[in-house]
């Protein structure tokens, strides 16, 4: 199946090792297959694999424009649309949560040119989730490790190989010429008897934050404690699914130029600092609070959901042990009070 | 869909409106006519001014939608991109992306009422675009109050035009200096003293309130002394932006997006907000 999909598409698995950053095809995290690959196979770690699917929809640097700053060339200044690439991406070893996260982005992005055509172009093929980490939360956002949503081809492992759900047109199209059994339809009720099973009982009670004041969560007394144990080094945000807010630069290099957008943090200073010197988020308790906000107040007030799938990757990789379910806790707590 | 992708413009006119030279006005007028036919604004919106190798920084829109041949930019010599943009020349490619943010309400809230305008410094840019655009269908609104202030008689933007609109007659106008200064005969004091004095009521009014953060917390108590409510009273934020639509978050002041939401706020929205501007 996969070598067939490697011969017309560009496929992505979770990389194995470090890749080499110079790589023309990088993607941080993920290796693409080259046709000369013997073993078609690759390792899915438990959980969320190490990089997010979000490199693929909203790619650093991703070039907006292009334009010459050569002397007395007749467009010199004039931007023009960059060379985009229009190849079908398959991406193979996507975990729910991952999949989930591109239905999030898409909020915020729904009106995005570069977004949108990222999206046309990439298929996800995900894997259920036998086991979970201790970090996964999933099911407290409202996800399932047995989800099918925002993927294309949904796998799951039953005794002898592999239950394929066909989630969209995408995922049809990626199985319409292969030669595929049917699957028996005790695999199909196992599977359907598995998720009702699972259910998630705390989706409602994190719903409490939604309706909260935004008062009381912007005043709650963690946030100084949180703040002072922050060191703003903005890991989390990079590594999150569902962070995607980005920052926009010129670059020229010998009269050629493009304006490139890339991944941001509001962890950072600069990110709010003005011209004049003021900066409305001056202080990293500032910063802190605005990320976990931005999270669970902010972007459900705009868009319903919240900003956050429950990989847990940032609970795994902060260097001072925040934990982002134990701010829930604090913040569902300092309502239940009110 | 969102491009990022600005209209190409050429600098048709360069003005320096202030004494110490970091004012400056810059007229650009469309490269393509389609691109000038589909340019709509209102005023207080913004728009991002385009340097290829530099960047790009929202800034509010001086001209009126009823000047439709060009664009007028004032713009503070500041940071990267503003002091290149001060080295251009008549001429010079650039671009404009926008219009952005919502603007002032011309066309709902402020018909037919009074109309108050207050601006410091060089906040008074959209503020003039919303003057010339009220004076273009002056019958639609009720008395209008301007009250404009700057350091000193040179730090002044649009010199001229003031001039015209104190011959009109239909427009109450109170331009004002923060100390004496030679040669000058007008008003005297700070712009929240002159506000205080002039005492413009709140009687089916609206206020739109432009300046730095010092003076808009100054000229709110004697507004309010006099009856001014919150919901009459329209500011404009400012936060660093880079999308300037919606989606990068740069801007964002709590649950608020400055591009998107504003740059155009009622006292009372503003105050629901956290100090986060």
């Amino acid at each position: 199946m996969i070598e067939e999909w490697n011969k017309v598409h560009v496929v992505y698995v979770p990389a194995m090792e470090k890749q080499a950053a110079a790589s023309p095809d990088w993607a941080p995290g993920w290796c693409r297959l080259d046709s000369s690959s013997i073993a078609l196979t690759f390792p899915l770690p438990i959980g969320p694999t190490p990089a997010s699917v979000k490199t693929f929809f909203f790619p650093q640097p991703e070039t907006l424009l292009t334009y010459t700053l050569e002397n007395n060339h007749p467009d010199k200044g004039l931007m023009r649309e960059p060379e985009r690439s229009r190849d079908m991406q398959v991406v193979l070893g996507v975990r729910p949560c991952d999949a989930r996260s591109v239905l999030l982005n898409n909020l915020p992005y729904q009106e995005d040119q570069f977004f949108q055509a990222n999206r046309q172009r990439t298929a996800l093929v995900g894997f259920s989730c036998d086991q979970t980490l201790s970090t996964c939360f999933c099911t407290r956002m409202g996800g399932s490790p047995l989800d099918s949503e925002g993927l294309d081809l949904a796998l799951s492992r039953t005794e002898d190989g592999f239950l394929i759900e066909v989630c969209s047109e995408k995922g049809e199209a990626l199985v319409a010429d292969l030669e595929l059994a049917p699957a028996p339809e005790s695999d199909i009720s196992a599977l359907a008897a598995r998720r009702n099973a699972g259910g998630n009982p705390s989706a409602t009670e994190l719903d409490s934050l939604k309706g909260s004041e935004l008062g009381t969560l912007y005043d709650a007394p963690l946030w100084q404690s949180l703040g002072e144990a922050c060191i703003n080094c903005g890991a989390c945000t990079f590594i999150c699914p569902t962070c995607y807010c980005f920052d926009i630069q010129d670059e020229v290099v010998r009269g050629q130029g493009r304006r490139i957008r890339y991944w941001d943090s509001c962890m950072f200073p600069l990110y709010s600092l003005h011209t004049s010197g003021h900066n409305p988020r001056g202080q990293k308790v500032q910063r802190t609070r605005n990320r976990f906000l931005h999270k669970l107040k902010y972007f459900p007030d705009r868009f319903g959901p919240f900003s956050c799938v429950g990989c847990g990757r940032c609970v795994q990789d902060c260097p001072v042990n925040i934990d982002i379910r134990e701010v829930m806790d604090d913040l569902i707590h300092l309502t239940a009070v009110e | 869909m969102i491009s990022y992708m600005p209209y190409p413009v050429r600098i048709d006119d360069i003005v320096v409106e202030t004494e110490d030279g970091n004012q400056k006005t810059f007229k650009l007028v469309f490269e393509n006519e389609a691109h000038r036919k589909a340019w709509k604004h209102v005023p207080g919106q913004f728009a991002m001014l385009s340097l290829a190798g530099q960047g790009e920084i929202p800034i509010g829109i001086a001209s009126s939608p009823t000047e439709e041949d060009h664009l007028l930019f004032t713009v503070n010599r500041a940071g990267k991109v503003t002091t290149a943009l001060h080295q251009m020349n008549i001429g010079d490619r650039m671009g404009v992306r926008g219009p952005l943010g919502n603007g002032f309400p011309v066309d709902t809230e402020m018909k037919g009422k009074n109309v108050v305008i207050i601006a410091g410094g060089f906040a008074v840019t959209t503020l003039r675009a919303t003057l010339i655009s009220l004076l273009a269908r002056r019958q639609e609104y009720g008395k209008i109050t301007f009250i404009y202030g700057a350091r000193t008689p040179g730090m002044l933007l649009y010199r001229d035009e003031l001039q015209q609109w104190a011959q009109r007659g239909d427009i109450d106008l109170h331009v004002t200096i923060d100390r004496e200064a030679p040669g000058w005969e007008g008003l005297v004091g700070f712009v929240p003293t002159i506000a205080g004095e002039v005492a413009p009521s709140p009687e089916n009014s609206v206020a739109l309130i432009c300046g730095p953060p010092i003076m808009i917390k100054f000229t709110m108590p004697p507004l309010e002394a006099i009856g001014w409510t919150d919901d009459q009273v329209y500011l404009s934020l400012e936060n660093r932006m880079k999308c300037g639509e919606g989606v990068c978050c740069h801007c964002n002041v709590g649950p608020t997006l400055v591009c998107k939401d504003g740059p155009v706020f009622t006292r009372g929205q503003v105050k629901q907000l956290p100090i986060e501007y």
